[in-house]
């Protein structure tokens, strides 16, 4: 896809990527003891970023299935790895949640880092480029490399600026995502090593690898460490205990970022590569998926149910939403993908919302002990009304976002096997009764004296929170919007998987229907 | 009517959005007059659209925006008007109007007031939108709403630890049942390709859907309205929701938010009728709770209690009639209970007022000469509730009991007859008990300052008692009955399928209108007997006579109970304990044992690095040794 700007030389995805890097150059250069000025460039340039990825988002052209804005040039010829990007309607959402959110995390810890500023928000502005680069990338190579990139920000920002027990959280967060790396970089060698075996060539080139046709017995070994990889990110159970720790532990804008973003980066890799590499695996892990992802739905709302900690019930309730949307994606149909990935948007919306606030509310109690609160909604009745906003539109209330995505993949599951729908709508049951009990404990009852004398929100936080409500009533009233971007790449999906679906994925759907009534 | 349906809904979401936004740092304590502005329009809307939908065939559809447009997966916004909309319509905005005129007096200073119109006004467009929806998920988008409005106002004394918790209760005791519903929802749009009523309709009358897939799609659509409509076992809520202002209970939790479920069911009629199992669960399960919360109704001490089990159980009685598909005799029932039951709560709120806000009737007693207003207009609520002759509840009832027997079901008939008898008793207890009497039992302080309450609680107490008495006369047996006629259009498709005989007006009914009505007055001659004319030693003497068996009543039959022991505790304690034994000792174990594995590998692997030269060397020639004897041999 080349329009005019294109020919023109304009770079649209170069200059997003590494547009937030700039910055840190920037302000690494020429700010070091400002720190006012440092932060109001880390905004500006995340600002300009977020203008830009809308501006892409304005140029799109919804219609088309193909890969858009490419750029391609040859980087290391003698390896096959090539500097190529491209967006398609996928990675155009995420590229736009992840723009919003940055913005919306540098505003958002404005006065509650004190130390090491000018490190911190440098550490986010790479850790930015980090996760565009993973969205923007058609090279396997190139996608490793920013894969890890933005590692080593998160690490830094959890094992910096983090809570009491941050060491231990940093490490775990890095053990476990080493674990996926490594299996990555196995299956992504071997597969390039047995197509260029084979006669295709060396090359890293996705669209290219995704045309290989690789055999079963290389392609199963490649997407199982392919999915263990991404499904730690996502993360799955029963791989997701790093995730309530580097939440918990994280500074506020670290756990926007991390539950925003970074576990999206696990799907949209289970998109580009486990079912665009090996459609013919895909459609045989459906059971499994779906299994996992509704137990990862019960199983997070059930220990959501029982958290003392603000911050971990909402880390447990990721893990929750995370199982819908990797049921969504394995049920192939096209209600199911395009809730899958209207949910991973909505998720970052709200999940990056509610985070927010319990940063607000940490800034100035210093707690985050559901116990220590109550009866906040008296001094704070307008971070009150804010909070309840997010609680229902994470809790699926219609009219706004969370719902849409939700109902878009209950109606997919539905259509593939009605068990996984009703017990995915159990932990939609369980949801209610989470967050309505927490917000109850801290917002309703008695005020606590301690805390009667706090101030509502300011007028920075404010503002950092009106864009998620925007989004959040946005896409609750007018999916259209968004879902526009999705229908030509989830029948992209399907049109990949839809060979195999009758061989094997009809078998199991078959079976399905005959053990538990599908159709 | 194309281009002002909109309007319905949209004048109470901007009274709301106005109020919310404006409410609490410009205009105060004149919240109430941009929300009764709306309201009042509203109604005039309402009324319009009622005169020119008035005999219409087809219902007229208002599209708005196409909300869902995913593949085969459409659903649009929009909204359909027929003859069931318009009675729903004029229920939500008429009674919904005089209840917001009487808020403004009874909210009067608190420090909550715009807070109150805001959300009152949320819930108005919530209703509108449930009443006015063309397909199920827009009823469905309404139907949660509602809840969450019910769950605001319910909990709005947040400060109450109890209010907070009976708000959260409603919603997830709710969401139990709307998992049924959302179920429903997905099972109907897989059957039939669309959500829209039309469209769903048509394919049920074509019969081309397998009897099974109906009943199941009938029952949890069912589920859903058991919740929202507080019946047996998922009543528990409603009780609990008395902890909100009573404007709330008498708008939300008695004239409209609760009998969505009995709307839904009347709007899916002709799935039902199709389903014939599945309307017999209607039928039985609105029985049994109808008699049940009745009987509970008796032991209650708190006023709005005894409403609270009393609402349950009329709309057990709207479900009753659903279950012999006596259609609009459920919507009557739902029209004429609106009116009385909005009037017991406003008339128990003023009581209450009047109290300094005590609500134990124990402590009431003797009002009747010091607010008299109050006194008769309750009086009147009390007598049509009751079901006597000529007030609105006694033809709403007797079309019921009277469309039971004639559908042969006798034993649903004597129970439901057995349930008037107790409704009778327990609405003359609380008469007699708050209004009869010299004196009040309170303390000097708050005898003294008794009073009646101001014109905008006592008038809308007139307007509902005028409705209460004559209303009933919208609804007259067999071909008499103006509602039943209005309502034809809607349900002639489900009527024809179940084969319901024309209404004709015998013997038959007048004999049945009078054992009813002799009945009712038992009821009200016992309560008499045992709290006015033997107050002394009759309820001592029943006490007695009866004692576990009242304390079991008195504890509700220890519902809330067997949940928070089964349930709740299952849930909470359970998840608790796979947090601890499994999350952090199975999973985190495994995790935590790799790390220390890698650890102590790296304490037995040291003492090799002894940095002696001959024992590296020794190394290297073992190790290619093995791979010499590996590469050759194998």
């Amino acid at each position: 896809m080349t329009d005019f700007a294109t020919q023109l030389g304009f770079r649209g995805l170069t200059l997003l990527t590494f547009l937030p890097i700039a910055g840190a150059v920037v302000m690494l250069i020429f700010m070091r003891k400002r720190p006012s000025a440092y932060k109001a460039t880390a905004l500006i340039t995340s600002i300009f970023t977020l203008a830009l990825a809308i501006y892409l988002a304005a140029k799109f052209q919804t219609g088309t299935s193909g890969f858009q804005f490419q750029e391609n040039s040859s980087w290391i010829a003698g390896l096959g790895i090539s500097y190529h990007l491209g967006i398609d309607g996928i990675s155009l959402l995420l590229i736009l949640l992840t723009t919003l959110l940055s913005v919306l995390a540098i505003l958002g810890s404005w006065n509650s880092i004190k130390d090491r500023g000018l490190a911190f928000f440098i550490s986010l502005l790479v850790l930015e480029t980090g996760m565009l680069g993973v969205f923007v990338s058609m090279d396997l190579f190139l996608f490793y490399v920013f894969w890890e990139i933005q590692l080593i920000p998160m690490y830094f920002i959890i094992g910096i600026w983090g809570g009491p027990r941050r060491v231990y959280a940093a490490i775990k967060f890095f053990l476990y995502t080493f674990v996926g790396s490594v299996l990555m970089l196995v299956a992504i060698l071997a597969i390039v090593w047995w197509y260029a075996k084979n006669g295709g060539g060396l090359t890293f080139d996705i669209l290219t690898l995704q045309k290989a046709g690789f055999p079963v017995s290389i392609a199963a070994w490649s997407f199982a460490a392919f999915f263990i990889a991404f499904a730690i990110k996502v993360p799955m159970f029963p791989v997701h205990t790093w995730l309530p720790d580097a939440h918990t532990e994280a500074p506020t804008a670290g756990s926007v970022i991390l539950a925003g973003v970074l576990l999206k980066m696990g799907v949209y890799g289970m998109i580009r590569f486990c079912i665009g590499f090996f459609p013919q695996i895909a459609v045989r892990a459906i059971l499994p998926v779906l299994i996992l992802s509704v137990i990862a739905i019960v199983y997070g709302a059930a220990m959501s149910l029982v958290q003392p900690d603000m911050k971990r019930l909402v880390a447990y309730s990721s893990v929750s939403h995370m199982g819908f949307v990797t049921a969504g994606l394995f049920v192939f149909n096209q209600q199911g993908i395009e809730g899958s990935v209207l949910q991973m948007v909505n998720h970052g919306v709200l999940t990056g919302a509610l985070f927010m606030m319990v940063g607000f509310f940490y800034d100035r109690t210093h707690t985050r002990m559901i116990s220590d609160y109550g009866g906040m909604a008296k001094p704070m009745p307008v971070a009150a009304a804010f909070f309840s906003l997010f609680v229902l539109g994470s809790l699926g209330l219609p009219g706004l976002n969370g719902f849409v995505g939700e109902f878009l993949i209950l109606i997919g599951t539905f259509q593939y096997a009605k068990v996984f729908a009703v017990i995915a709508s159990i932990g939609i049951i369980l949801g209610a009764a989470y967050l309505l009990w927490m917000y109850q404990r801290t917002m309703f009852q008695q005020a606590n004296e301690k805390w009667l004398t706090l101030k509502d929100l300011s007028a920075r936080e404010i503002v950092t929170l009106v864009p998620l409500v925007g989004m959040a009533v946005w896409i609750g009233l007018y999916p259209h919007t968004f879902l526009n971007f999705l229908h030509a790449p989830a029948q992209n999906i399907l049109s990949q998987v839809q060979p195999y679906l009758a061989e094997h994925g009809g078998g199991i759907a078959h079976l399905a229907a005959t053990l538990f009534g599908g159709n | 009517m194309q281009n002002y349906v909109w309007l319905i809904p949209a004048l109470p979401f901007a009274a709301f959005v106005v109020t919310l936004l404006l409410g609490r740092w410009w205009i105060k304590a004149e919240s109430h007059w941009i929300p009764i502005l709306a309201m009042a329009g509203s109604f005039g809307l309402s009324i319009a659209a009622f005169i020119q939908i008035r005999g219409a065939e087809e219902p007229v559809i208002v599209r708005m925006w196409q909300w869902f447009s995913v593949g085969s997966f459409q659903v649009p916004l929009a909204f359909q008007i027929d003859q069931l909309t318009a009675v729903m319509l004029l229920v939500v905005t008429g009674v919904g109007l005089l209840i917001f005129i009487y808020s403004k007096g009874y909210m009067h200073g608190d420090p909550g007031y715009y807070r109150f119109f805001a959300y009152m006004s949320l819930f108005a467009f919530s209703m509108l939108l449930l009443v006015l929806a063309n397909n199920y998920l827009l009823l469905y988008f309404g139907w949660e709403a509602v809840g969450l409005c019910s769950y605001y106002l319910i909990g709005f004394f947040y400060h109450k630890p109890e209010a907070a918790a009976a708000g959260k209760k409603a919603f997830i005791v709710n969401r139990v049942g709307d998992f049924g519903f959302g179920l429903g929802v997905m099972l109907i749009f897989v059957t039939f390709g669309t959500l829209d009523y039309t469209g769903v309709f048509a394919k049920v009358a074509g019969g081309a859907v397998g009897h099974n897939v109906l009943v199941a799609i009938a029952l949890l659509l069912f589920m859903g309205a058991m919740g929202k409509s507080a019946q047996f076992p998922l009543h528990v809520w409603l009780p609990d929701a008395m902890e909100g202002p009573t404007p709330v209970s008498a708008l939300i939790h008695a004239a409209t938010m609760v009998t969505a479920g009995v709307y839904l069911v009347a709007r899916s009629s002709v799935i039902f009728a199709s389903a014939p199992a599945a309307l017999l669960v209607v039928g039985i399960v609105g029985t049994f709770t109808a008699i049940f919360a009745a009987v509970i109704g008796m032991a209650q001490n708190d006023i709005k209690k005894v409403l609270a089990y009393s609402t349950v159980s009329q709309l057990g009685y709207m479900f009753m009639a659903l279950g012999v598909g006596a259609w609009s005799g459920a919507i009557f029932h739902l029209v004429a209970h609106a009116f009385f039951k909005a009037l017991l709560f406003l008339g128990a709120g003023s009581v209450i007022h009047s109290m300094g806000g005590e609500q134990d009737m124990r402590c009431m007693g003797g009002l009747a000469r010091r607010i008299p207003v109050t006194w008769i207009t309750f009086m009147t609520g009390a007598l049509a509730l009751s079901g006597v002759f000529p007030f609105a509840g006694f033809w709403s009832k007797d079309e019921i009991l009277g469309k039971n027997f004639q559908a042969g079901v006798y034993v649903v008939w004597f129970v439901g007859l057995v349930a008037a008898f107790i409704t009778a008793f327990y609405t003359f207890r609380m008469v007699f008990v708050t209004f009869w009497g010299k004196e009040t039992r309170s303390d000097e302080k708050t005898c003294a300052l008794i009073h009646e309450s101001p014109k905008s609680m006592t008038w809308p107490l007139i307007l509902l008692a005028v409705a209460s008495t004559v209303g009933g006369f919208i609804g007259l047996p067999g071909s008499f009955g103006v509602i039943q006629r209005f309502l034809e259009p809607v349900f002639s498709r489900a009527s024809d399928i179940l084969g319901v005989a024309e209404p004709s007006v015998g013997t038959l009914d007048i004999v049945l209108m009078v054992v009813s009505l002799v009945v009712a007055l038992m009821g009200m001659g016992l309560a008499w007997l045992i709290y006015v004319r033997r107050a002394q030693d009759l309820p001592q003497f029943f006490g007695a006579l009866f004692g576990p068996v009242y304390r079991v009543v008195y504890n509700k039959f220890y519902v809330d109970e067997f949940y928070a022991a089964t349930f709740v505790r299952v849930a909470v304690d359970g998840s608790r304990s796979v947090w601890h034994n499994f999350d952090e000792k199975v999973i985190d174990g495994a995790v935590h044992g790799s790390a220390w594995l890698w650890q102590n590998w790296g304490r037995v692997v040291r003492p090799l690095q002894t940095g002696r030269v001959q024992n590296y060397l020794l190394g290297i020639l073992i190790g290619v040794f093995v791979i010499v004897t590996v590469v050759v041999f194998l």
